[in-house]
């Protein structure tokens, strides 16, 4: 894979704290699609299916997803000190943000521009959500199960979280398992031919 | 109020949440709700729905609705038990089953759990952007929401350029 050859590692502890601080600072409403953008395409740290690997560790295991991201980033490439570094960068000075944030909070939010702005922001981040999901999509074209197969269990998630709402108690382990399995037999398939 | 005994019953109770949280700390919330609100009566309905707005609003992971809880239950001692029991048992989990997953990147049960997950995971991210928007009334923000994912998806656009775009709409009425 050439684009392995192109990727970049950060400097140190330090610089993992201070590129997961900055980034969880220009995460509203959710620090996903940042963390994306600026650990794939700005940094070069991770290639796309390097990060969606990531994130389907994160999503079966308890914990912030984000910030679950984090800790194997910066374990991935310093250890506990990076794992540690990545996660307080990710938490400590937007800790002290929301903390003010809630002393102002109940004189503002009565205001109706501060609440329609909310709304608004709401809105865009949730898109930022969506717009994230697609962009990982790409890292399917080389998922051993093939296309058609990789976009139908897509599909079929969306439509049994989002239409259906079912629990994801029941999506994770009912469609993982049958994904899982799947991959496995096309591995073994992979690895005779 | 004797802060003492609260303070470790409100740490051993997000001890017990983290372990819950499978696909995020928002999934345990009708959970916290319950115990929080309903039987420690450590927060009123109002501080507790305000917990999880003020996180959203507030830049930074929205794992610090958590924070915030702890905060308005019991100040920054408040803060200090239901951030460190929320994280504790997730954190370590996930350190030990990432190097564990990356010392046996090549075994077949490795890939297929990766390649397996993937698409359900990215379907699963979708989801939650589609449930977030629908939750509001009207079309315009639905539609905001939209053009947000394509922007997101297809330029380069910077994300915080597109969050003040909608701060400003919302501000002015239109979404």
């Amino acid at each position: 894979m050439a684009e392995v050859d192109e990727l970049a590692r950060p400097a140190s502890p330090r610089d993992l704290f201070l590129t997961f601080n900055w980034l969880a600072l220009q995460g509203f409403g959710g620090v996903l699609a940042i963390t994306q953008r600026v650990l794939c395409d700005e940094k070069r740290w991770l290639t796309v299916d390097q990060f969606v690997e990531s994130l389907a560790v994160a999503q079966v295991l308890p914990g912030p997803n984000v910030v679950n991201v984090a800790l194997m980033v910066g374990d991935r490439f310093f250890g506990w000190r990076g794992a540690f570094a990545a996660m307080a960068g990710m938490l400590v000075v937007p800790l002290v943000l929301v903390l003010a944030l809630t002393a102002l909070y109940a004189q503002f939010s009565v205001h109706p521009a501060v609440a329609g702005a909310l709304r608004g922001m709401g809105a865009v981040s949730a898109g930022l959500i969506v717009g994230t999901g697609l962009k990982l999509a790409d890292a399917l074209r080389r998922n051993p199960m093939g296309v058609p197969v990789s976009l139908g269990l897509l599909a079929a998630t969306f439509a049994a979280v989002a239409i259906m709402r079912w629990p994801l108690l029941v999506v994770l382990p009912g469609f993982g398992v049958l994904a899982c399995g799947f991959a496995w037999r096309r591995l073994g398939d992979e690895a005779r031919a | 109020m004797n802060a003492g005994p609260d303070l470790l019953s409100l740490f051993g109770h997000f001890l017990v949440f983290s372990l819950l949280s499978i696909g995020g700390a928002i999934t345990v919330a009708p959970e916290m709700h319950r115990v929080l609100v309903s039987e420690m009566g450590a927060l009123t309905d109002a501080q507790f729905t305000a917990s999880i707005a003020i996180a959203q609003a507030a830049p930074g992971p929205n794992i610090l609705f958590v924070a915030v809880m702890g905060y308005q239950a019991a100040g920054l001692a408040g803060v200090a038990a239901t951030l460190c029991g929320i994280m504790l048992p997730a954190t370590t989990l996930a350190l030990v089953v990432s190097r564990w997953g990356h010392a046996r990147q090549d075994w077949r049960a490795v890939r297929a759990f990766k390649s397996g997950m993937a698409p359900i995971v990215i379907g699963l991210l979708v989801a939650t952007g589609w449930i977030l928007t629908v939750q509001a009334p009207g079309w315009p923000h639905v539609a905001l929401t939209l053009v947000a994912a394509l922007l997101a998806w297809r330029t380069r656009v910077h994300l915080l350029a597109m969050i003040a775009v909608g701060a400003a709409m919302g501000a002015l009425g239109w979404v």
